[in-house]
């Protein structure tokens, strides 16, 4: 079966996720779809598979328009994806997930299905037990069944979305070793992907997007250095701090292991001075989200060091590490950040530590008078925090972080802001912080990283491959690592 | 500033609809169900009224169903505060009550009757904490859903009670539903002349109203319970540490269903009855919800409840229906306020969407 895609658009308000995107994918083949964060990749699936409508252009299956509507119709057309975080049932057994997915008739015809998913096990070299309980598979397990299943229904299509985020080598090859059988038997394979390597050995075509657009469809072979150019725009700025190691070390990783979730951090050691100014690099969910909620105390490492100056961290929760001078602003900032339905008063009078039992409530009045006016928010001290713009939330949270602060964790500290208030945080940060602490911060912008860090780690599949300090690396290089090419 | 007064002044006109909205939707849904049954509906709301206000006797019983509904509903802000569903009240109450009589048992207190109240109220606070505490550890050390351990707690508290009874607290020569024997009445909470109001349960009612809005309203604990409540995740991030306010706010809630378990034993029954606890802990939850979990309109649904409770009483006497027709009307408050509230919130979060 072969999809063609002709000029397809998708915006969401005034922002443009997809522009002019035209592509043909071929039956019998494993095609790859790479490109940095943002680029456009997953609302193409989306569309693909039915969970997105497109705003413009055509979708046609083997030459014929159609109109996706739903997931549903497009599983009927043929069209199956698999998605990061499969959406099943832990509780319940392998098999009963699988038959749950497929059956519509009143009685089970358990022999049956039990048969068909054991061939299936046996063509595609899966080794799970159908009796096993579904929460004590793996995740990677857990997308094959997944793909079994959509298998059964008559897909035709499979799309899959980063289906080796945290997974190990071993479950990748038995997966690529699957995908190759099923292209050779003529299904049409479509993977979305930013690990190049990846990409490299098993796909047959590419297609590179680059925000939003289409940059260029390439057949095998092709090189990581093509891939790399394509996916990431050369950009001539050059650092504008050089990295000096002066004052003593704050805070100190030694070979700390954790994992929460998808996210992996593997034996990971780093340090940081004084002074320094750290940007974490890296895809997302490469393990630098889990690196900050670490040093914060939000997350516990399973094993290894942590240490703040020279004591030792184990256990201690944010609220401690908080009054020992380490700060942490979230990327999400209603879910973690803020409280809707609190004031800003209220979050002023919150975050000062209860020094007074009751609050004076015109010392806090003046004290949110001078933090709105001094970070330029567009509030007032009654206005509910859910009720502020998402840049005004963010100065909300900055102003938040006690002075005297020596480690600041900042998640994507200018997510959404403009230009001008990005700068606006950064001037501030670096003024009032940078002498006497550590400012360690994760971006998925790559200009944001190389402009106001001075020394970088980048993160890949949970490992810090590289620590260099930012005048010794440029953008292509700084995007190969990020690719887990060192 | 001068804005602000005009929104809360709108705010409350605001509330006062809604409160109207609410009575005249339950009355209607009642008033139907009368005339579909064939009961004349205006006789059963003038019996309920006079059962409620038509003597003295009759309005002290309204206000010592009152004070306990008070106290209970009050607790349970606190733990509605922080999203938490403290159903276990019910048991926290029946501790109190049963601990308090474990102390009014002991034999050398009984020369100094007053210390021995006082003291039989402190263990009654204690019992009622000792309960909701074990809820609230199991919520935050084992994440179990604080709802599920309420109601076995309920349970276990029952039958434990009624092992009291019946078996070790038994009445001298035979065990009976009717309870335990009766305490002595220096033991008894002093009443108003012959009346059988005890002033104290009112003026404790009143300084628990009075503390709470005090403690919600101005203080940073009350700030803190709210944001917890608004959201975990963030209050940790903001230094705040969500699990101690969690099991602050049971334990206050616990302590206060101690408290009444304390009045329903000293002032009301004086003995433990299988129903101690009357029901007022299920109620209480009815209370607060429609009270919109704030501490201002409690009293006033409390009072209404109260009434509605002591009226029905006589219904089945009057008008040969059950007197259960007042939890009717109770429920039929709470789902359309339930109903009104969630309506209110959505039209405004549309305006707001709109804006």
């Amino acid at each position: 079966m072969q999809i063609e895609l002709r000029n397809i658009c998708k915006n969401f308000g005034s922002t443009s996720a997809n522009s002019d995107i035209s592509i043909i994918f071929k039956a019998a083949a494993i095609h790859g779809i790479v490109g940095e964060n943002g680029a456009g990749k997953s609302t193409l699936v989306k569309i693909i598979s039915g969970y997105t409508a497109k705003s413009g252009g055509d979708i046609l299956i083997d030459q014929t328009p159609v109109d996706l509507e739903n997931p549903s119709q497009a599983l009927q057309l043929g069209i199956g994806m698999l998605f990061q975080d499969p959406m099943d049932f832990p509780q319940l057994s392998v098999f009963d997930n699988y038959i749950l997915g497929l059956h519509r008739a009143f009685l089970l015809r358990r022999d049956f299905f039990r048969k068909q998913l054991t061939a299936w096990c046996k063509k595609l070299g899966f080794t799970f037990y159908p009796d096993d309980r579904l929460a004590t598979l793996s995740i990677a397990e857990r997308h094959q069944l997944e793909l079994i299943r959509l298998l059964s229904l008559g897909v035709q299509v499979l799309i899959l979305d980063e289906p080796t985020t945290g997974t190990s080598t071993v479950q990748k090859d038995i997966l690529f070793f699957a995908l190759q059988q099923l292209a050779e038997s003529g299904k049409t394979i479509i993977l979305v992907s930013h690990k190049l390597k990846d990409v490299e050995s098993l796909c047959t075509h590419v297609s590179v997007l680059r925000k939003g657009r289409l940059v260029c469809n390439m057949q095998r072979p092709f090189s990581q250095k093509q891939l790399l150019e394509h996916m990431f725009e050369e950009s001539p700025s050059t650092p504008r701090f050089s990295y000096s190691p002066s004052g003593s070390t704050i805070l100190e990783f030694k070979q700390v292991w954790g994992s929460k979730g998808r996210n992996r951090l593997i034996n990971c050691s780093m340090c940081a001075c004084q002074g320094d100014i750290i940007g974490l690099a890296g895809i997302q969910n490469s393990g630098q989200e889990l690196f900050l909620r670490i040093a914060a105390g939000l997350a516990k490492a399973d094993s290894g060091q942590i240490r703040l100056y020279d004591r030792r961290l184990h256990h201690f929760s944010y609220p401690y590490l908080k009054r020992q001078g380490v700060a942490f602003v979230p990327s999400a900032r209603l879910e973690e950040g803020l409280i809707s339905g609190l004031t800003i008063a209220e979050h002023t009078a919150l975050v000062q530590s209860p020094t007074r039992f009751i609050p004076s409530q015109p010392e806090i009045y003046s004290k949110t008078q001078g933090r709105l006016a001094t970070f330029d928010i567009r509030g007032f001290p009654d206005t509910s925090v859910e009720m502020l713009s998402g840049g005004n939330q963010q100065r909300l949270l900055f102003s938040f972080i006690p002075l005297n602060s020596i480690v600041l964790l900042l998640e994507n500290p200018t997510r959404g802001l403009d230009p001008a208030s990005a700068a606006y945080i950064w001037n501030h940060l670096l003024n009032a912080y940078q002498t006497n602490a550590c400012i360690i911060f994760s971006s998925w912008d790559l200009d944001e990283l190389l402009t106001y860090s001075n020394r970088l780690l980048v993160f890949f599949d949970g490992h810090i491959i590289k620590d260099v300090p930012t005048s010794q690396i440029d953008m292509v290089q700084l995007s190969r690592a990020m690719a887990g090419i060192t | 500033m001068k804005t602000d007064t005009v929104n809360s002044a709108t705010k409350y006109r605001l509330q006062i609809k809604i409160l109207l909205f609410i009575i005249a939707l339950s009355l209607s849904f009642c008033t139907l169900l009368l005339i579909v049954a064939q009961i004349p509906p205006f006789s059963v709301y003038r019996h309920i009224l006079q059962g409620a206000f038509g003597s003295w006797n009759k309005l002290i019983q309204v206000l010592n169903v009152w004070a306990p509904l008070t106290i209970c509903a009050t607790g349970l802000v606190y733990t509605f505060r922080v999203n938490l569903w403290n159903i276990g009240i019910e048991g926290q109450v029946i501790m109190g009550a049963v601990f308090a009589t474990a102390l009014l048992r002991i034999n050398f207190l009984v020369s100094f009757p007053l210390l021995s109240l006082f003291m039989a109220m402190l263990a009654a606070i204690c019992g009622g904490c000792f309960w909701s505490c074990i809820t609230g550890y199991l919520k935050i050390k084992g994440g179990v859903n604080e709802i599920f351990v309420g109601l076995g707690m309920n349970f276990l508290s029952q039958g434990f009670l009624l092992w009291l009874i019946f078996g070790p607290w038994k009445r001298a020569g035979m065990a009976s539903m009717s309870g335990t024997e009766v305490l002595s009445t220096s033991f008894w909470l002093p009443t108003f002349f012959e009346f059988k109001l005890a002033p104290i349960g009112i003026f404790l009612a009143l300084v628990v109203i009075a503390v709470s809005l005090c403690l919600l309203q101005f203080t940073y604990f009350g700030l803190a319970l709210k944001a917890v409540g608004g959201n975990p995740a963030a209050a940790l991030v903001l230094g705040l540490q969500p699990n101690r306010y969690f099991l602050s706010a049971m334990l206050l809630c616990g302590a206060l269903a101690g408290l009444v378990g304390y009045l329903q034993v000293t002032a009301t029954y004086h003995r433990l009855i299988p129903a101690i606890s009357s029901n007022y802990g299920y109620l209480a939850i009815l209370v607060a919800m429609l009270a919109n979990y704030r501490i201002l309109p409690i009293p006033i649904i409390a009072l209404f409840f109260a009434s509605l409770n002591v009226g029905s009483i006589q219904l089945p006497m009057a008008l040969q229906i059950d007197s259960s027709f007042g939890g009717i009307i109770q429920g039929a408050l709470v789902l359309s306020a339930l109903g009104l509230y969630a309506w209110h919130s959505q039209t405004l979060q549309r305006t707001r969407r709109r804006k």
